[in-house]
């Protein structure tokens, strides 16, 4: 029976953990993901789950050793945020690389420095070209579903590529919300049991990982892993239809919010999503039509839905919770006006940086972006290709 | 344990031919000795850190390797046989496997006393199950020669060239065998090639089949970096253990045992002046770098001999 319960996202995660009862989890603590293996080192202290817990000495060994045991057949996961994750970079192309469908917790945190424990998603976007599906959590609930859909994606036949689901630090991680936990053994099903078909202990066929590749073969391995990525985004929907038809919450590549009718659109990933929704119904009732769409699959970039959605706007606003430097805008601006383009969508587009190292995203910030895009409606041009939101100049 | 030279010599290699090794490198020699002491019937996970021993023998689509294996990064061999070795114990525990399996880990001295020192220390310090050596040849041969930790005083090398200023490395090398020792795992042990390679064979043996973390560091001497001629290979090694350069020695359960002890302790100047590296310090005017050199070889050989009391 699913139950209602009160949690927050780090415990949600580490609950949809207990349930794969995966087989090694090598993890290292960092704020705000550090409970996440403390949950979890409690359930193998426990007896609740057989998991091997590898308490290793950085985040760079809990990327390698999850290589390691992905790799030897053994279904892995771990958490981490921010410098943790940047410690692991070069790891993370070796996961994808390898086609090692690890699955990774990562509680998006600023970048140092100044060092910052707060959220915003520099963390992930220094991880986006690394050939990780990269899915964003706006709440509690989507951080725990979206972590029950992580394997039978990564682990897709079609797919065979390392998964990071992503949740805000602090706004979800420790946020505590009313959310449905499903059944164990619903999820344990629905998950179902890891049988990889290469792997280093198959006694009847001895497997090499890793090879040194040079110019001759270098490419072709690049363009089979660009391959797999493209057939994520067909997995990632096959996966949700089958988790709406047991649990019953649907899930998209992304998600419409009152875009039916809308002249103005906000676009954005992650927590501040669910901010958006009630400045967007705020609006609508002064009249203002406008909507929101939330990218939820940020890698492989879901560009058809994404134009697709906007394709009726008269102006549109990227919001990037992540800096660039350069010069232009965020990285989520840079892949919706790329979308927009590819598609010959034409409309007004404007992007903006918010909250970095945890600062709130307001309703006045929200205005003061609907009167940009009034005003390039009419005409005008804003100072710049984009501005911060909130910040003291 | 017997040693038994002809039946060893006689058993199928791990290591096959047609890796691309040069000619005369130690690296090869540890791998394909190393491998020898498995036992009939089990399998292998070998390990590699980056490095020459790897883009030589796992050239995509051709490995060299009859056992399962994987490199991963540089500084991280240890580490990444970690995860090889709980996926074996959990997927064990769960009935998914029932075939016994080794762990056996290479990395060149750049891999594992510098980069891969904190990956190789917690790997050690978590007490898997796994054997880690180190082939050590005394500085970053596969990107060209360079300075590490490892390196001995006054070798010339391409980041402590010899010059107008400069003699070759300022520092004496890392006492990495110590720092493994410090990690109290049941066996820790020094050796290089040696007549029948009755030595290596013992410990490699000692090291596989004993249960948790082990250690091995093989002196592994490299042509290209210590220009010496490529068939001269087993007597630089002679000439390193009889010089108390590289003692032969093992730790079990921490207790210090010397493996062999010269007849007579052949002076430095043996080991260094057939070495192109150490050219420099036989200039007229530089014998002060050769008895510093050999001061230092005294002073820890005479620790050593300290211990093993």
């Amino acid at each position: 029976m699913s139950r209602k319960d009160r949690l927050s996202g780090n415990e949600a995660v580490a609950i949809a953990m207990r349930q794969i009862n995966p087989d090694v989890m090598p993890a290292f603590p960092i704020t705000p993901s550090t409970e996440i293996p403390q949950y979890f080192s409690n359930f193998v202290a426990n007896g609740q789950v057989d998991t091997e817990f590898i308490p290793v000495e950085s985040e760079h060994s809990a990327m390698s050793a999850a290589i390691g045991a992905e790799a030897a057949g053994a279904r892995t996961l771990t958490a981490t945020s921010s410098c943790g994750m940047a410690f692991m970079w070069e790891e993370l192309y070796v996961a994808s690389s390898n086609r090692l469908p690890i699955a990774m917790a990562l509680v998006n945190r600023a970048l140092s420095g100044p060092i910052n424990i707060n959220a915003d998603h520099s963390d992930a976007m220094g991880a986006r070209d690394t050939g990780w599906i990269q899915i964003f959590s706006e709440n509690n609930q989507e951080a725990y579903d979206n972590f029950v859909m992580a394997y039978p994606i990564a682990e897709h036949e079609d797919v065979h590529l390392p998964i990071m689901i992503c949740q805000d630090g602090f706004i979800t991680s420790h946020a505590v919300e009313n959310i449905v936990i499903e059944d164990d053994d619903d999820v344990k099903k629905f998950v179902g049991e890891y049988e990889p078909k290469h792997f280093l202990l198959n006694a009847d066929e001895p497997l090499a990982v890793g090879p040194y590749s040079v110019t001759n073969y270098y490419m072709e391995a690049r363009r089979a892993q660009a391959e797999a990525m493209a057939h994520v985004p067909g997995v990632v929907l096959e996966v949700a239809k089958k988790f709406e038809s047991i649990f019953g919450r649907h899930y998209g590549l992304i998600e419409s919010y009152r875009m039916e009718d809308a002249d103005y659109a906000f676009v954005l990933m992650g927590s501040a999503a669910g901010t958006m929704k009630e400045y967007v119904d705020g609006l609508r009732k002064e009249g203002e039509k406008v909507g929101l769409v939330k990218v939820r699959m940020f890698r492989p970039f879901p560009a058809k839905e994404v134009a697709q959605a906007l394709s009726h706007v008269k102006a549109v606003a990227v919001l990037d919770r992540a800096e660039s430097f350069n010069n232009v805008g965020g990285p989520l601006s840079g892949e919706v006006l790329r979308a927009l383009f590819l598609q010959k969508v034409r409309c007004e587009a404007a992007d903006y940086v918010y909250g970095l190292g945890g600062r709130d995203l307001l309703m006045e910030h929200v205005r003061s972006v609907l009167e940009d895009l009034k005003k390039l409606c009419a005409g005008e041009t804003l100072p710049a290709f984009y501005r911060y939101l909130g910040v003291r100049e | 344990m017997k040693f038994n030279f002809k039946e060893i010599t006689s058993r199928d290699d791990h290591l096959a031919p047609g890796h691309r090794l040069c000619a005369g490198c130690g690296a090869g020699i540890a791998v394909r000795n190393v491998l020898k002491t498995l036992h009939e019937g089990d399998h292998a996970v070998i390990g590699n850190a980056t490095g020459c021993l790897e883009v030589s023998t796992y050239m995509y689509p051709y490995t060299a390797y009859t056992d399962s294996y994987i490199h991963n990064a540089f500084e991280n061999a240890g580490s990444t046989m970690s995860g090889v070795e709980t996926a074996y114990r959990v997927l064990k525990k769960r009935g998914k496997i029932d075939d016994t399996y080794k762990f056996i880990t290479f990395g060149g001295d750049g891999g594992t006393y510098d980069i891969g020192l904190q990956s190789l220390s917690g790997a050690a310090e978590r007490g898997h199950d796994f054997t880690y050596v180190c082939y050590d040849n005394g500085a970053y041969m596969n990107t060209g020669i360079q300075r590490s930790s490892a390196t001995p005083m006054y070798a010339d090398t391409t980041t402590t060239p010899t010059g107008k200023e400069s003699n070759g490395k300022p520092q004496p090398r890392k006492d990495l065998t110590q720092i493994m020792v410090a990690h109290n795992i049941p066996y820790v042990a020094q050796t290089t090639f040696l007549g029948n390679f009755r030595d290596l064979y013992l410990k490699s043996e000692k090291a596989i089949y004993t249960e948790g973390p082990t250690f091995l560091n093989i002196m592994a001497p490299c042509p290209r970096g210590w220009r010496y001629n490529t068939e001269d290979l087993m007597e630089i090694c002679r000439l390193g253990v009889e010089t108390c350069y590289w003692p032969l020695f093992e730790v079990v359960n921490g207790h210090w045992i010397l493996t062999y002890e010269p007849k007579e302790k052949l002076p430095i100047e043996d080991f260094l002046r057939p070495q192109g590296r150490f050219r420099h310090m036989f200039k007229k005017g530089n014998e002060y770098l050769i008895e510093a050199f050999q001061k230092e070889v005294d002073k820890r050989w005479n620790e050593l001999l300290e211990k093993c009391e």
